[in-house]
This record gives structure tokens, sequence and C-alpha cells, in this order.
């Protein structure tokens, strides 16, 4: 109980940081609505290509890479803000005040996740308007959102680990660097069996490739992979969970 | 020009220069992230070059044209945010107090950047060549790619200067850093103009002056001498630095009468 109010104190504090701060919320919108008129207006004859087949079509396509990425970064974000808040001082007053420091990456977590909830609105509401199509049902739907919602988590306690062991604004390229490679190392422009060469091996093995797949398959309503892809988002969860409490007890131990 | 001006300008082109090297990530971030995202985008987009029109079978070789572009982003923000600091931390005060020239100071401030573009630009070619790409223009056109970087460095460096001299703020400057990313992306960075299927998406890559100075470029290599996009390309970056120097210029004397 103790733990729920600690993760709600943080976690209002944060988004009311964010919702009266147009410097934090304008960006956490407009880049992913930015990416996607970038690659789906401007790549949009990808779809001619031999060998391309996802009947929903390209925009469709992009929108799935999108609101991955939004989730993604969605969590760095917020990582930018615990550092923030560490390098302020406001972290070490807030590990005195709370009885149970669970709670503080708690309501990090609670807090990206509400955040980014309005950017994934943003950017379904701009891709339906623009006439995306979309293939598969409200169960589908719910697989493609749930993915995303794991993988926001998952991003969120990536940053929090790092933000509470370094506790400074300039590990932001640290949190942001392997999010942002791991995400374009994935099949971003076409689907897997068309990329060539080392990006092919890469992309292969890259374990983000089967949540976009999976993505993609919830979206035109013909869903593959999709256990492994839930297994990989879970997998990242409990990971990176383990790895935030563990940046939790080496912040407690600097003081 | 006297001899005491050329002296002033290298004092301050060399301290701008040694300022930007004390700076590891200022060096770094810029010459390794454009590499980055072309190993990535010319590999994904490999297979674009099957659409029928393209106009090479190498897209490492048609993106190769936007790290030029990526560097001059960068060397926007750069400057204007070093100029910025200047402004901030009363050093452009106390240098008005000297018998130096306004204009030396703008003029080194823009030599230091160009001397980053040149590195830059040095790093592009080199990668291209060592990834296998064939300059269609041959060494005369790297020659001309070199200097119309050093072009490009100078137009968008001067409108970093201008944005940090009006706002005298760092943070107003970096707060540019997307619109500029806007120009970048919504242009023929990733698609020739031709092909780009999407209607206002094609209207707005023409408008953009940014598709002009990457078809300059990308014609070199893929193409060869065409004499109309090297003409649009160096036009609109004569263009532009000659509007953002001049901008520059009014805002600096401005800045120094306010000082």
């Amino acid at each position: 109980m103790r733990t729920l109010s600690v993760a709600e104190g943080v976690a209002w504090r944060v988004l009311h940081n964010v919702f009266t701060n147009p410097s934090l919320l304008i960006p956490s919108l407009i880049f992913p609505l930015f990416f996607f008129t970038a690659f789906a207006g401007g790549l949009s004859r990808i779809d001619q290509v031999p060998g391309f087949d996802y009947p929903p079509g390209y925009t469709a396509f992009q929108f799935v890479f999108v609101l991955l990425q939004s989730a993604a970064f969605g969590g760095v974000f917020t990582g930018f803000g615990i550092a923030r808040d560490f390098e302020s001082g406001f972290g070490r007053r807030l590990l005195l005040s709370a009885p149970h420091r669970t709670g503080i990456v708690l309501g990090y977590v609670a807090a990206a996740l509400v955040r980014w909830l309005l950017t994934a609105a943003v950017v379904t509401a701009v891709a339906l308007l623009v006439g995306m199509q979309v293939g598969g049902g409200a169960v589908d739907l719910v697989g493609l959102y749930t993915l995303a919602v794991c993988l926001n988590l998952a991003a969120t306690l990536w940053a929090a680990g790092i933000a509470l062991r370094l506790r400074t604004m300039q590990a932001g390229p640290v949190m942001q660097m392997p999010v942002f490679l791991l995400l374009f190392f994935a099949p971003v422009y076409v689907p897997l069996a068309l990329l060539q060469g080392w990006i092919h091996n890469v992309a292969t093995y890259n374990p983000l490739t089967r949540v976009l797949e999976a993505g993609r398959g919830f979206l035109a309503g013909s869903p593959t992979e999709v256990g492994l892809a839930f297994a990989v988002t879970a997998a990242l969860v409990v990971g990176f969970s383990m790895w935030a409490l563990r940046g939790l007890r080496s912040a407690e131990r600097a003081g | 020009m006297s001899e005491r001006f050329v002296e002033q300008v290298g004092q301050l082109a060399r301290r701008s220069v040694v300022r930007t090297a004390r700076q590891p990530a200022n060096i770094v971030f810029p010459l390794v992230f454009p590499l980055l995202l072309l190993a990535v985008n010319s590999s994904g987009l490999q297979s674009a070059t099957h659409l029928p029109g393209f106009p090479t079978d190498s897209y490492l070789a048609f993106a190769l044209a936007v790290p030029f572009m990526q560097g001059a982003l960068f060397a926007t923000m750069n400057a204007g945010t070093d100029l910025a600091r200047d402004i901030q931390t009363g050093f452009l005060n106390r240098l008005a107090l000297t018998p130096m020239r306004g204009v030396a100071l703008l003029a080194g401030q823009l030599g230091g950047v160009m001397a980053m573009t040149a590195v830059q630009a040095a790093v592009w070619i080199i990668a291209g060549l060592i990834l296998g790409v064939h300059f269609a223009a041959g060494a005369g056109g790297i020659a001309v790619i070199f200097a119309f970087s050093l072009l490009i460095g100078l137009g968008f460096g001067a409108l970093g200067a201008f944005l940090a001299l009006r706002t005298g703020s760092g943070e107003a400057v970096q707060g540019m850093f997307p619109v500029f990313f806007v120009f970048l992306f919504i242009s023929s960075m990733a698609m020739p103009r031709n092909l780009i299927e999407i209607k206002w998406f094609q209207t707005a890559a023409t408008l953009n002056p940014v598709s002009y100075l990457i078809e300059g470029i990308r014609s070199l290599i893929v193409i060869g001498w065409d004499a109309e996009a090297l003409a649009l390309g160096f036009g609109t970056a004569l263009l532009i630095a000659a509007i953002a120097v001049s901008l520059a210029t009014f805002s600096l004397r401005t800045r120094l009468t306010r000082s």
C-alpha cells in the first residue's frame, strides 16, 4: 500500500511536469508524427518494390514501426526526467522521504505509460485521418497495443536503470543510442525478406524484429510470431525490472 | 582587408576550432550519427533501387549526399550554441570593449564552423570511397563536392549565428533543431522527387531548398556532370549563404549596439 502511494505521488508529479511544460510534452508528440510523415509520405512507393507484400499498404506498415518507436522513446524520455531529478538533487530528497523506494521506480513507469498513451492516441488518430487501412479486428488491435505497452515498460525500466546509476543528464545518449540502434536494426522500411546484406543478418537476430513483425501482423489481421514477440517483450520487461531495481540500490548506496 | 583584421579573424577561428575540439561530443556525434544512419538506411532501402526510374542500382551512392546535409545541420546548431554561450557568459560584451571589429567575430566563428565542415566532408567522401561508391563525376567531382559542402557549411553556420545573435540563448537555438530536421526529412532525401507518390509531399519537397542542395551533391555521385542540378544546388547554397550572412551581420551590429 505504501509502495503504491509513493508510486502515485511520483507519477502525479512527473505527469504534472510534463503536461504543464510544452517543451517536455511537444517533442514526444511531434517527433513520432514527424517520422510517420517522412516515412509513410516520402517512401510510399516502396510498396511497389517487387516482393513487397503487406495488404493494408505502406502507411499501415510504417504506422506500426512509428507506434512501437514512440512507445520505446516515451520510456527513454522519462529516463531523461529521472536523470534530471537526480542531477538537481530532487531524487535524493525522494529517496529520503519515500518509505518504500520501489514505489519510486513504479511511479516513473506509470507516468511513462500514461504519457505514451497520449502520444499513441494522437499518432493513431492522425494515421486514421490520412486513410490508414486496418485489416485486423478488435482482438488483433489489443494485441498490437499490448505489445507497444510492454515495449514502453521495458524501455522505461532500461532508461531508469541507467539514470539511477549515472544520475546525470549526460547519460542521455547512453539511454537513447542502444534503443535507437535496436529499433533501426529491425526491418524498418521493408519486410525482413527484402532486406539484403549485413542488415538482413542483424535484423534476423534482433529481438525487436519479432515484435515489429508481430505488430504488423496484428494490424493486417494475419497474426504472425505472436508467441515469440510476447516472450521477447516479457523477457525485456522482467530483465529490465531487475536492472532498474539494482539501479535504485546503486542510487541508495550513493546517498 | 587589413593585416590586423585577418589576424583577428584567425584568432577567433582558432578559438572556435579549439573550443569544438575540446568537447569530443561535438566532434564524435556529428561524425558517427550520420554514418550510422547512412549504414542503416542504405542497407534497409537497397530494394528501393528496383523501382522503375530509380537513378542508380546502389542506394548507398544515392544516400551518400544526405550526411553532408546532416553535417550542415550540426554546424548550424554548434555555431549557434557556441555564439549564444559567448553572449550569455558576457564574452561578446567584453569583446565589444576591445578594438576588434564586429565582423571579425562573425568571420572567425564561421571559419571555425567551416573547418569542422571540411573535416566532416572529408570523412563522408573517404567513407564513400571505402564502401565502394563510384563517384560518377570523378576526382573533379569530388573536389566540387568538397567546395559545395563548405559553401553549405558557411550558409548554415551563418544561420545558426543569426539565431544566436537574435535570441541570445543557446536553448532557443537548440529549440530550432526540430524545424531544421523537418526541412531535411520533407525533401528528396530518401527518394527522387519524381518517384515520391504522395502529391503534397512531392510539392513540399519541390519547394524545399534542401532538396536542391542534396540533389546537387547527389548528381556528382550518381549521374556525373549535370549542369541543371549543379546550377540549382550552387544557386540555392549561394542564396542561403548570402541571406544568412547578411542577417547575421545585421544582427551582430544590433547586438553590439545593445551591449
